[in-house]
């Protein structure tokens, strides 16, 4: 499979998953950048983390005018596997290719630290390496995390069984004090109804080797690799 | 023509900012204090035929850009 990290300008963990796909999990990677077209050979696309323009106005809320965010739009409107990595997954919230909306942490402060987190849901090319119910720790390292979505839109959330990670605390428990940034319901990463569309805050691609204290984030990466070489793409293409 | 933009949080979305200078307001002996919300403000200068055409590009420009629905609203007056 191949694998396209965007980069827009601001971004910054772009080399991280690029680093990450090549060297680590030896894929198939490149770098695409924001004012080109979507290779049509990508099978996963990836919005890294950073500020992209700057994190000016709303975290992400230009980067979604990025020239490539048309290709992005289409490309998940055909089943295409995209992946939003913090500032990745504020851009695609700002897209409307996710529901809901990120802002200010409720402490109003920078976090950077490990957090736990529990998959909620294993029936996505995301999360599909993964049990239910299993623990992963992985680096959150953001201001604006705190997920929010109205009544509604939380509700259909949970009925389409769109939230596929919480923090918890080391049992495993969605304890208030396990969450880093006052997300809603411990929200810490969601999917669209279609499943092939998957945001989340902590960061999967500084968690894949054992120097970097968690190998968990590699679940995330190799859950698209043996979704992919399934075939089971085609599932998620509806 | 001169356009004052006023974006605020929706009622519900926690507004933790707001929350902390309503706390050093109180500090500071403003106890009457309630409910600040914090919000943007923006000028833009715009050309356009009329008031109301003005009045249907600035919607569009914040619906589309200036202002995210799911979490905020937004108003705006237009000085000729």
């Amino acid at each position: 499979m191949r694998w396209g990290v965007i980069v827009f300008p601001g971004s910054c963990d772009d080399h991280d998953v690029y680093d990450c796909l090549k060297r680590v999990l030896k894929q198939k990677v490149e770098f695409l950048w924001h004012k080109d077209s979507l290779n049509r050979n990508v099978d996963c696309v990836v919005l890294p983390g950073g500020f992209s323009y700057g994190d000016y106005l709303r975290c992400g809320a230009m980067g979604r005018f990025s020239p490539i965010m048309r290709d992005v739009i289409e490309f998940a409107g055909r089943g295409g596997l995209v992946l939003g990595v913090c500032n990745g997954f504020q851009t695609l919230c700002e897209a409307g290719l996710l529901p809901g909306a990120l802002v200010r942490n409720s402490s109003l402060q920078f976090v950077c630290r490990p957090v736990h987190l529990r998959v909620e849901e294993t029936d996505t090319p995301f999360t599909c390496a993964a049990k239910k119910g299993q623990l992963l720790d992985l680096p959150v390292k953001h201001g604006e995390g705190c997920y929010y979505a109205d009544d509604v839109t939380l509700k259909r959330l949970q009925k389409n069984r769109q939230v596929v990670l919480r923090y918890v605390d080391a049992k495993g428990r969605p304890a208030p004090a396990a969450n880093p940034n006052g997300s809603i319901d411990n929200i810490a990463g969601v999917c669209n109804e279609g499943r092939n569309v998957f945001g989340l805050m902590p960061h999967p691609e500084d968690a894949c080797e054992k120097i970097l204290g968690s190998e968990d984030g590699l679940k995330i990466f190799s859950s698209v690799i043996a979704a992919c070489g399934k075939g089971e793409k085609r599932a998620w293409h509806g | 023509m001169r356009v004052k933009i006023f974006i605020s949080f929706k009622d519900g979305v926690l507004d933790p900012q707001g929350k902390a200078v309503e706390r050093s307001l109180h500090s500071l002996g403003y106890q009457e204090v309630r409910d600040v919300r914090m919000g943007k403000y923006m000028e833009i200068e715009l050309e356009a035929s009329s008031r109301q055409a003005a009045e249907a590009r600035v919607r569009e420009m914040c619906d589309k850009l200036l202002a995210n629905p799911v979490i905020e609203d937004y108003r705006f007056e237009i000085q000729e």
